[in-house]
């Protein structure tokens, strides 16, 4: 199993963890994951906001070099995973936009390169049996809400993700190390993560309703698969506590480091200390 | 919702420009209002995404770019994947945002759009984003400088943030599609 790995801008900044999780899981796992040399920022929201060609430029960049080593590229940013996909399905729709993109590559990109989140990696070529076999701990039912958020579901037409509407992906993967998926209505609601810095008193809000709703079906922590949501829901519980009193201590801990933990891999090697609300508990948790 | 037009409206304001922008037929929209529903700032926005679209069949202009759901939608999505005519309503969002940012609207509150200026900036300077430094910018412009400012330490200490800027990008290409954007754009003009 042999993939064109392409980290993100967050893999080097807020989400070392996920990055350094996901290379820990995939070595465990026997998943090759060769970095795309040279890689480029996706240009993520800002870049959508501001014009089309350029953000589907930017990821055209990258996909055009995995193009090149022949593989498929595997993405664990939830942002990165829309952009590069939907890099994709606008050039093969809009010759318009695909003549541009050359224009700005400086040569054609035809938007064939195939674009997969490590999830359906682990779900579809790795397989639940096969992650079974090599677990050495059990998360010993602990109590997680799975959080998609919105760039790995939508829109379902470009990503072609599980169902944008109620996701068992990561469930299906929490189950699969021995932890309780919670059913809970908050799993694709978005946490506001594109006005992070911007609009801090929107996030708060809608952050706060994602984290009552996940305590309120008696998540022991959330599990996340996106740099995004799991910065927001982790920093801005300071926030919350202060604006509305609500202390929801919640660990925001990413699917990989979950898994991490049940392939037997140390916490330091998955970035577990740099968590915000320390997920001490629930390694203690497990078995 | 109530929206007043002006008896001497003739002219058909942005909604042509959008759609071509868009690359959407907004006369399907039936104001079944399920964007609004599934919209996680409609209750924080003076006009929720329906609203919008109305204001477009009537001809709004300009105007329409100072609404604050121009830049408090979170482009979450939702809105788009539960319409049930299929309109790209984030497209349409950002269609406005391309707008207000040519027609220099007056900047709203917390400053997205130059928030998108310095991270660009700083992924055009380094191939990558650096968090810092576009944090740092954005609050020299905004002039915010001591919000959020407690959380640094604590991010710091953890190395939950780069301090440095990022090495190993193929900074040319990057460099090669700004300037080749920047060209196509005055060409249009």
């Amino acid at each position: 199993m042999k993939y064109a790995y392409y980290p993100g801008c967050a893999s080097d900044s807020t989400a070392r963890e996920q990055h350094a999780s996901c290379s820990a899981v995939a070595r465990a796992l026997g998943i090759d994951l060769t970095e795309i040399e040279g890689w480029t920022c996706c240009g993520t929201t800002p870049a959508h906001q501001t014009d089309r060609v350029l953000s589907a430029s930017l990821p055209a960049a990258n996909l055009a070099r995995a193009q090149k080593m022949g593989l498929d590229v595997v993405v664990t940013c939830a942002a990165c995973y829309s952009m590069l996909k939907m890099a994709n399905y606008e050039v093969l729709r809009h010759p318009k936009i695909r003549e541009h993109v050359g224009e700005a590559l400086g040569h054609d990109y035809d938007g064939s390169v195939r674009v997969r989140h490590f999830v359906e990696v682990l779900l579809e070529d790795v397989e639940i049996d096969r992650i079974k076999k090599a677990l050495k701990r059990s998360l010993n039912g602990l109590k997680v809400a799975c959080y998609y958020g919105c760039l790995l579901v939508r829109p379902p037409e470009v990503n072609r993700f599980d169902n944008p509407e109620n996701p068992v992906s990561l469930d299906r993967l929490v189950t699969a190390i021995g932890g309780e998926s919670l059913d809970w209505p908050h799993k694709v609601e978005c946490c506001g993560g594109a006005l992070s810095l911007t609009r801090s008193d929107v996030v708060v809000k809608l952050s706060d309703a994602v984290l009552t709703m996940a305590r309120a079906a008696g998540a022991e922590c959330v599990a996340v698969a996106c740099p995004m949501c799991q910065i927001n829901l982790d920093l801005r519980q300071s926030d919350i506590k202060k604006e509305t009193g609500r202390d929801h201590n919640l660990p925001i801990i990413y699917i990989t480091q979950l898994l991490g933990l049940c392939l037997g891999i140390s916490a330091d090697k998955l970035g577990l200390e740099k968590l915000m609300v320390s997920p001490e508990r629930i390694v203690q948790r497990l078995t | 919702m109530t929206i007043r037009i002006k008896k001497d409206k003739t002219s058909p304001g942005l909604l042509r420009t959008v759609e071509k922008l868009a690359d959407v037929d907004l006369s399907v929209c039936f104001q079944c209002k399920k964007c609004d529903s599934g919209c996680p700032v409609s209750n924080l926005t003076g006009a929720p995404p329906s609203e919008i679209l109305r204001r477009l069949h009537l001809c709004a202009g300009n105007e329409l770019l100072a609404s604050d759901l121009v830049w408090m939608c979170v482009s979450c999505e939702t809105c788009f994947v539960r319409c049930p005519m299929g309109i790209d309503i984030p497209s349409v969002i950002d269609a406005l945002r391309g707008l207000a940012v040519e027609q220099k609207t007056p900047a709203p509150e917390g400053n997205m759009p130059l928030f998108n200026r310095v991270f660009l900036k700083t992924v055009e300077m380094f191939g990558r984003t650096y968090d810092l430094g576009m944090i740092v910018a954005h609050k020299i412009g905004t002039k915010t400088y001591m919000k959020d400012a407690e959380k640094f330490p604590g991010m710091l200490r953890k190395r939950k943030i780069a301090l440095l800027p990022p090495r190993g990008a193929d900074r040319k290409m990057v460099k090669r599609i700004f300037d080749s954007v920047r060209r196509a754009k005055e060409k249009q003009k």
